[in-house]
């Protein structure tokens, strides 16, 4: 079979302005080739600053801000992307390529109705006619599984789900009959349970239009599920290319032997014999509009062990997080630490009491000063709560670097010097400087690529042998549960739908939420949506 | 009066931008936390209301802000001209200023009377559109002024109706052509017309087109016997100078909204799908940079009305602006009120008429959820 999209020797480059210095020229990637065949689908996978969305945007001849392509060709159907002109450059995009965002909550229009969105394209290429586009855009309404699909176009962006809104985005990038897609995380920022939907959606439209695709995530298991082919990048080049089964199955080169395994690591839960160390009882919060967060949540977390606290966004796991360290009050309910009750709001508590809690959150960029250097970072809790200075000061900073494996060279650096991972090393850093006996880790590692984030895990689970610190770990990721906690609590819709030792939580009989939370995480292994899907079927034919 | 208007400018555009906020949570919040008395007196009908329809709700809370401020400047107004220094009777008298003559002027015009029930008087005739009568000249204000009026609203109409569509043309065309000539040479003009004093343009351009080719006409004066053809020839050279010195504002407010916009990643979508640049810019970018724009264009129509006193004075324009500078000079002070009151409705309703725009421009609040 001829191919549709030829990649060959692809170099792409971005000029970057570094202050006070002349300008760099940086190559963002180099050497890449690659082939996808008429109706397969080709997954490039790899972490962040890989390439993948830039490589995947060439498809489109298309740079994201000061970006050039400089060499290399990109041929689509035999002819070279990079030689047209910007007319005829238009005529590929939204015609033979399209495109679906990472975010389609951003890349819709506010202004307009989705269905007017949705078939643009198709009327400004004369593909078809407007009764014609808004037939295909039904059509594919109904493919992707929208609900009303026959009213769904009259609808604003801002009316409907960020879940229908990743569909209908897949549903505008296939109504112009394209020959390829390229999708772009366009699961990334979806909840789980919502993930697996839009995924069988897509999935369910490339087999119906039979329209080859470009597929970029950063997550194996999901590509492993919607693609023929698997490119691994690293730093702009390629590290592996071949089939899923060979890359999935049999990997060649370390690096992807370690994304394929990086959701191995797993942990057997220490029994629940310690003292008690936070018991939440019966909380009941939520803001002065009458609306409640959290209902009747009760439980709690024994000396040095790991609570992991999982749902998806909105089911109140950071509100929780909130009101164990007073910043949001609770309505009802008792919260007691080490056996005493511990003050309701923040205002109350004793800086004792603030510091035996801290807190670590999911975007470490933003819960740091930019304008002081690490050193200041983690020397305000040891002055704060310790009244350290001078010498002293320097060397327990030191030894706090030490201990997060980064060492007292990164004391004079600013935030903006270091990776997401190493940001989030000090910000555990911080958190442990003031020698704390429970920490709040809020997502810590859901913004971080596979192996920093597994390597943040083996971290916390070190510092937890070594000092016997305790963790509330909220997440919503199951992987982590199973990597790191002794306890779980499943949270749904601001309720605690299932508390107890991660043995009991997470094996059968399940309560209905908990089973569709644990089968919706991909997991590493060819045909898993298609098992799941059936499942489903059986179970709903079954009722 | 060019320095009259603008002082309202502030309180206003802060409202405004109040009310433009993307998130219509935090807009149907301000509507009870703004909300004038008579409104918070019913709060769960009110709070009711704001829910099921928040566009009726936030644009009856914009008017009904509109009319309390309106009564706030009439005070503000009444109370300035009051304070000012010097007084009618002795103008009017000058060397023939006897204690007796002023006392008898004073009562006759009413003075004697406490400020309070002159400015409820006042202020229930100017409902009624009766601003009483000149003291100078004995006529009725609302008479006078009413011709003065439909001058300097002829005169801005036109100015705007050429102002504004070019001014939006332009900043889209500089953006489609952003930081290359096209644009530069648009920023370059309208910096140098909005850097140069109104009078200064107004003279430049009499120098050139009447003077120099004898192509326009000079004085701009208008009379009642002439017929709309001869009116437009003599208005030609204030509009232009009216034109010029709104023009680079708005032009400039579109371009840096349009461009803000630029970046978002619906743009990129737009420009994913193959559309041309000018499309993008006209269907994509333009309809959600509407609110910003739409302020400035209310800001640069008040002025076009409130604060054209220059170019009236060098065009020799009988306009509301010579006529208020003319009153003030012989201290006519029901004139002054009339023309306050007057020129601050404008400032508040077209700034109401902004403000309203810009909420039905939100289709977050055209469709709520």
């Amino acid at each position: 079979m001829p191919d549709l999209l030829s990649v060959k020797n692809l170099k792409i480059e971005a000029t970057s302005y570094p202050p006070g210095e002349p300008p760099k020229t940086v190559t963002l990637v180099e050497g890449v080739s690659f082939d996808v065949e008429k109706g397969k689908v080709l997954g490039l996978i790899g972490e962040s600053g890989a390439g993948k969305s830039t490589i995947g945007l060439t498809a489109l001849a298309y740079g994201r801000g000061g970006v050039r392509i400089t060499g290399g060709e990109v041929k689509l159907n035999g002819e070279d992307l990079l030689k047209l002109s910007p007319a005829g450059i238009r005529k590929v995009r939204g015609c033979k390529v399209c495109y679906v965002a990472q975010s389609a909550a951003a890349a819709f229009n506010p202004a307009h109705r989705l269905g007017e969105q949705v078939i643009e394209a198709s009327l400004k290429h004369g593909i078809m006619s407007r009764a014609e586009a808004e037939k295909r855009a039904l059509y594919l309404f109904r493919v992707l599984g929208l609900p009303n699909p026959e009213t769904f176009g009259q609808r604003y962006p801002h009316q409907v789900s960020g879940g229908q809104l990743q569909r209908a985005m897949t549903a505008m990038a296939l109504c112009p009959n394209p020959e390829l897609i390229v999708f772009d995380e366009p699961t990334t920022a979806l909840d789980v349970t919502t993930q697996i939907d839009v995924l069988a959606a897509i999935k369910h439209a490339i087999e119906e239009t039979h329209t080859a695709a470009l597929y970029i995530t950063h997550d194996l298991a999901v590509v492993a599920q919607i693609t023929d082919d698997i490119l691994v990048l690293r730093h702009g080049k390629m590290v592996e290319y071949g089939t899923v089964r060979e890359i999935i199955e049999e990997p060649k080169q370390d690096y992807t032997r370690a994304l394929v395994n990086v959701r191995g690591t797993r942990r057997d839960e220490a029994p629940d014999q310690s003292d008690t160390l936070l018991k939440v009882e019966n909380i009941t919060a939520g803001y002065s509009n009458g609306f409640k967060v959290l209902q009747d949540v009760s439980l709690h977390l024994p000396k040095g062990q790991t609570l992991a606290v999982v749902g998806e966004s909105g089911s109140g796991k950071s509100t929780l997080a909130r009101v164990i360290t007073g910043l949001l009050p609770p309505q009802d309910g008792t919260i007691s630490f080490d056996g005493k009750p511990l003050p309701k709001a923040l205002k109350g508590r004793s800086n004792d009491e603030l510091r035996r809690i801290q807190m670590i959150y999911q975007m470490a960029d933003t819960a740091m000063n930019p304008r002081q250097t690490v050193r200041d970072i983690i020397g305000r809790p040891l002055t704060f709560y310790y009244g350290m200075r001078g010498a002293r000061k320097t060397e327990r900073v030191k030894e706090l670097l030490d201990q997060i494996e980064m060492g007292g060279r990164f004391a004079d650096r600013y935030p903006a010097e270091l990776s997401g991972g190493q940001k989030q090393r000090i910000a555990i850093a911080r958190a442990l400087a003031a020698q704390p006996e429970l920490i709040l880790c809020d997502e810590p590692t859901s913004a971080l690529d596979p192996l920093v984030a597994e390597g943040i895990l083996k971290l916390l689970l070190k510092l937890q042998e070594e000092t016997q610190v305790s963790y509330m770990f909220i997440t919503h990721d199951i992987a982590i549960v199973r990597a790191i906690a002794d306890s779980v609590a499943v949270m749904h819709r601001g309720k605690l739908v299932r508390f107890g030792p991660k043995s009991k939580v997470l094996s059968p009989p399940f309560d209905d939420y908990t089973d569709l939370l644990l089968k919706s995480v991909p997991e590493m292994e060819i045909g898993w949506l298609e098992r799941v899907l059936a499942t489903r079927r059986m179970e709903s034919a079954g009722n | 009066m060019t320095g009259g208007g603008p002082a309202h400018g502030p309180e206003l555009t802060a409202t405004a931008a109040a009310g433009d906020s993307p998130q219509s949570a935090g807009v149907a919040g301000s509507v009870a936390s703004t909300g004038t008395p008579a409104i918070e007196a019913a709060p769960s009908f009110w709070a009711k209301f704001s829910k099921s329809s928040p566009l009726v709700a936030l644009i009856v809370q914009r008017f009904a802000l509109s009319i309390g401020l309106l009564f706030a400047v009439s005070l503000m107004i009444f109370g300035g001209v009051e304070a000012l220094p010097g007084d009618f009777a002795t103008t009017y008298l000058g060397q023939s200023a006897t204690p007796q003559a002023i006392e008898n002027i004073r009562k006759d015009l009413g003075l004697d009377q406490p400020a309070t029930t002159r400015y409820v008087q006042w202020l229930g005739g100017a409902i009624k559109g009766d601003f009483g009568k000149s003291w100078a000249s004995r006529n009725s204000v609302s008479e006078q002024i009413g011709k003065r009026l439909g001058n300097s609203l002829f005169l801005a109409f036109f100015a705007a109706i050429i102002s504004v569509p070019l001014a939006v043309g332009l900043g889209m065309l500089a953006v489609q052509y952003r930081n290359r000539l096209p644009d530069k040479i648009i920023n370059v003009i309208s910096l140098a017309a909005i850097s140069l004093p109104e009078f200064f343009v107004g003279y430049l351009l009499i120098l050139f087109f009447a003077v120099k080719m004898g192509i326009a006409t000079f004085p701009a004066t208008v009379y009642d016997s002439m017929t709309l053809g001869q009116r437009l020839s003599a208005i030609a050279l204030p509009t232009a100078t009216l034109v010029l010195v709104v023009l680079a504002h708005m032009m400039r407010m579109t371009r840096a909204a349009i461009l803000n916009v630029m970046s978002s990643a619906y743009v990129e979508t737009a420009e994913l799908k193959g559309l041309s640049g000018l499309r993008i810019i006209a269907r994509h970018a333009a309809p959600n940079a509407v609110a910003p724009v739409i302020n400035v264009i209310a800001l640069n129509l008040a002025y076009l009305v409130v604060g054209v006193v220059v170019v009236e004075v060098v065009f020799v324009y009988p306009g509301m602006g010579q006529y208020m500078v003319d009153a003030v000079t012989v201290r006519d002070m029901p004139v002054v009120q009339a023309c306050g009151l007057i020129f601050a409705a404008f400032y508040i309703f077209l700034n109401m008429f902004a403000d309203i725009l810009a909420i039905v421009a939100n289709p977050r609040l055209r469709h709520p959820r």
